[in-house]
């Protein structure tokens, strides 16, 4: 039983275990480098994180000029366009979102909310980066490789990931997987300590139903990423397998150009569930986090708490425990059984309707608040925009036999950027412009950050919603040119020209975000230790930026929930989540 | 106030977009209408679903803007309202589920008597086989494809010898007759994707895969592969003619049957 009631808080056991002794740096180097705190790990997380999303931003403007001036640029073939969009898709997924989520947002925000002094494994911590690091090196090694990274596509489906059609063959597709392996390593170990920090290390009296939305959030996320990566691990070292020594685990009996080779009786449609196992669940490991997130940013700048509470914690549960029996519905037309279809169909529509809750009870959080429409508050609506817009059409796609006329098509494409793009990359804007005053101590500019939200969120609304139209009239996704298809007229092309420059623009507009978080670092607004007067435990450290162990000599003690926004009677409209019961009578 | 406004806007101008742009699918050439049918009802409830969230939030942002003195309302759940909405949204997926099921149980169910037609995709051009005079297909297998027999089919089974093979070019269909597609790869996988059929299949190696349609409007389609194949996946074109019986008939008397293929090769081999 969660306490949304406003009576007296309960009574806060006894401390069962002492308090720990950190680790504590000697040097620069395990200050600032080799660093076991979660707060420094977590910037070296977005730092990476948002500097190889760079290359995906660029390798996403040469995929639009191609699409839109297809004949003028010589610099692109096919092949270059098919490396561009397969290291586009899988830096975004994998190397981006998935790691500024959890090892990011993730390692600054779980110690503090639930007010712990550190991860309970820091020194794991601390390797789990530094192996992620390796990973986008490597990554970013298959580049300069001969012949190239893999043109694959992000979904690397055999047979054409290792056969010589597809470009990067030699080298591209071997270091790919090798990236995939590393990455998994890493986070395994971040993983693991985020759980269990979790489930271990909270304060005494955060209970698991007093945690903010964003811990349940990523907490999920982590735990459905433990679960569904080891099957992109295996597929991975499969593949890896099959490519170079030979053994045809995801290969058939196949003549390449003439050429028998020696591969026998192996399964494409075995690698697609392998992936799709994590694949599906992937989509959920950044959605989820998001949800968390964007709740906790309604229910502050709102000044009201997150309607639903408890709805909304088994909301994430269900919506993670269902994501693992959706899978096949990126199958549908692969040639499996077709019979699965009803199956995967149905689950796929019933996790809507969890998904339908959130939804509701972000925007009935609106219902009699008091909105201050801050640069975080902003994103969080065009979240709910975009993850409206982008969830509907999943509708689509989730219905079986209306996804036969869709499936891999613009239509596609302009679904899962709409729902798994815009809507958590929107999140993390309005996470960074919230947190950004309590990591560095400064606040983000405002001027500068409206200036951003509007540009980003009308720029991504212009490039996404007509591109379903494309995909309706019938042009494939993963297509070097369009050509002359008799079906697509000539309008068509008008339209992408547009869609380009709306594209162009919205990345405009994020150097004017990367300039304010360089600017504002030295220049911004002193913070103060809680500038937007939020309850959660991270906005109530003794300094801003939290120093080394977060909380000086004793942890806090949590006496309520996570949303005592404008509770009648208190003189504040915010009870801080550490204030004991009897201060809120005064 | 102008948040208000712009989500109006946006509301409003995807209703607009969506009726007014000239963007819309292809008109149809085969039996498969109920698609359409179960996705102008998917519009129609998804479309009021956003218009109405987003009005709701835009009525919201306007109506509880921040101003001096305002305070938010200490309201934590609400049980009755949040049960009904959760049955409202159930209700709104099952009538979007229950007919998308319904066709997908005949698209799945090849109904008696229909031709069987196989397509072999390659890198990157597509070729068909039809059966001949006995009406089956002869067996095949990617063992025993070579130049002489780029399709593979296997040639000592007597029911391939009639086969007709056209390889590498334009596949015709007599109208109004029920087709059953068996889709097999030659090397990676490709999908059989014709717009105006609003079907779409994978053609996977190892396997046969199958699809099933009535083409219902004479005409030439444009065939495109729609599963990522490598770097000329965007150019792996081909034609499907649909046309009367009689039409028909005259273009397959024209085509070669596997027999007559490999004898000339054996002659060709002679010869030189």
């Amino acid at each position: 039983m969660v306490d949304v009631t406003i009576g007296p808080a309960g009574a806060v056991q006894p401390a069962e275990v002492k308090d720990v002794e950190l680790y504590h740096p000697k040097s620069w180097v395990t200050k600032y480098v080799f660093c076991q705190d979660a707060k420094v790990i977590a910037i070296q997380y977005s730092i990476t994180a948002l500097s190889i999303g760079l290359v995906a931003l660029v390798l996403s403007w040469l995929i639009r000029l191609q699409l839109a001036f297809p004949s003028s640029l010589s610099a692109i073939g096919p092949g270059e366009y098919l490396q561009f969009i397969t290291m586009h898709g899988m830096i975004m997924v994998i190397y981006l979102l998935t790691a500024l989520f959890l090892g990011g947002f993730g390692n600054y925000l779980i110690p503090l909310m639930v007010g712990a002094r550190d991860m309970v494994f820091p020194y794991v911590n601390m390797v789990s980066y530094w192996v992620y690091l390796l990973a986008v090196l490597v990554l970013v090694a298959s580049f300069f490789a001969p012949g190239g990274p893999t043109g694959s596509g992000w979904t690397l489906y055999p047979p054409q990931a290792i056969l010589s059609g597809t470009p990067g063959r030699e080298w591209g597709i071997i270091l790919m997987l090798a990236s995939l392996i590393l990455f998994i390593i890493g986070f395994t170990m971040g993983g693991l300590n985020y759980v269990v920090t979790v489930l271990q290390a909270r304060t005494r009296g955060m209970t698991l139903m007093r945690m903010p939305l964003t811990v349940w959030g990523i907490l999920t996320a982590t735990v459905l990423a433990l679960l569904a990566f080891p099957a992109l691990f295996v597929g991975c070292v499969m593949l890896l397998f099959d490519r170079i020594l030979g053994t045809s685990f995801f290969m058939p009996a196949v003549v390449e150009m003439g050429e028998h080779l020696k591969y026998r009786g192996g399964s494409p449609l075995l690698f697609q569930h392998l992936f799709w196992f994590f694949g599906h669940p992937e989509v959920y490991i950044v959605a989820v986090p998001a949800f968390g997130i964007v709740s906790d940013l309604i229910g502050t700048h709102a000044r009201k708490n997150i309607f639903g509470y408890r709805m909304m914690v088994w909301a994430i549960v269900v919506i993670g425990a269902l994501s693992f029996v959706v899978w096949a519905h990126h199958m549908y037309v692969s040639g499996m059984n077709p019979y699965f279809g009803f199956f995967f169909a149905a689950t796929t529509l019933i996790i809507a309707i969890p998904t339908a809750i959130k939804v509701y009870n972000w925007v009935l959080t609106l219902w009699r608040g008091d909105i201050h429409l801050t640069v975080p508050m902003l994103f969080a609506l065009s979240f709910i925009v975009t993850f409206v817009n982008g969830g509907l059409t999943g509708l689509f796609l989730g219905n079986v036999v209306v996804d036969v006329p869709l499936s891999d098509t613009m239509f596609v494409v302009a679904h899962f950027h709409m729902v798994m793009g815009m809507a958590p990359i929107f999140v993390i804007f309005g996470a960074i412009y919230h947190w950004y005053p309590k990591v560095t101590g400064r606040m983000l500019n405002e001027m500068l950050g409206k200036f951003h939200f509007w540009v980003t969120f009308l720029g991504a609304y212009a490039i996404y919603f007509p591109m379903h139209y494309i995909g309706l009239l019938g042009v494939p996704r993963r297509y070097f040119e369009m050509g002359d298809m008799a079906f697509v007229p000539k309008s068509a092309t008008a339209l992408n020209i547009f869609i380009t420059m709306a594209a162009l623009t919205v990345g405009f507009a994020q150097m004017v975000f990367l300039f304010n978080l360089i600017w504002s670092l030295f220049k911004g607004k002193p913070a103060g230790s809680n500038p937007w007067r939020a309850t959660t435990l991270e906005w109530q450290t003794p300094e801003t930026p939290p120093g080394h162990g977060n909380w000086g000599k004793e942890l806090p003690v949590v006496y309520r929930w996570a949303y005592d926004y404008s509770v009648p009677g208190a003189k504040e409209d915010f009870v801080p989540q550490n204030q004991p019961a009897v201060a809120r009578a005064a | 106030m102008t948040t208000a406004i712009i989500l109006v806007l946006v509301a409003l101008g995807s209703v607009l977009f969506h009726i007014l742009s000239p963007w819309w699918w292809t008109p149809i050439a085969s039996n498969w209408g109920y698609i359409d049918n179960t996705i102008i009802i998917t519009f129609w409830i998804t479309g009021v679903v956003f218009t109405a969230i987003v009005l709701f939030m835009a009525y919201c942002v306007f109506r509880f803007r921040h101003q001096p003195g305002r305070r938010a309302v200490y309201d934590p759940e609400n049980k009755k309202l949040e049960w009904w909405l959760t049955i409202v949204t159930a209700v709104g997926v099952g009538a979007m589920l229950a007919p998308g099921l319904f066709v997908w149980n005949q698209f799945v169910t090849v109904p008696p008597g229909t031709s069987e037609v196989e397509v072999i995709g390659q890198q990157w051009q597509w070729s068909f086989r039809l059966p001949g005079e006995d009406r089956r297909l002869g067996t095949s297998d990617n063992r025993y494809v070579s130049s002489d027999n780029p399709l593979g089919l296997n040639p000592n089974d007597p029911d391939a010898h009639d086969d007709v093979v056209i390889e590498a070019n334009d596949l015709h269909l007599p109208l109004d007759k029920p087709v059953k597609l068996l889709l097999r790869s030659i090397d990676v996988l490709h999908s059989f994707y014709v717009p105006e059929f609003r079907t779409k299949m994978d053609l996977v190696p190892g396997m046969v895969s199958y699809v099933w349609f009535v083409p219902t409007r004479t005409g030439t389609f444009e065939l495109l592969c729609a599963e990522l194949c490598g770097t000329a996946h965007y150019a792996m074109r081909g034609k499907v003619v649909v046309e009367q019986e009689s039409e028909y008939q005259v273009w397959l008397r024209k085509q070669k049957t596997f027999a007559q293929l490999s004898a000339r090769t054996r002659q060709a081999k002679e010869t030189q």
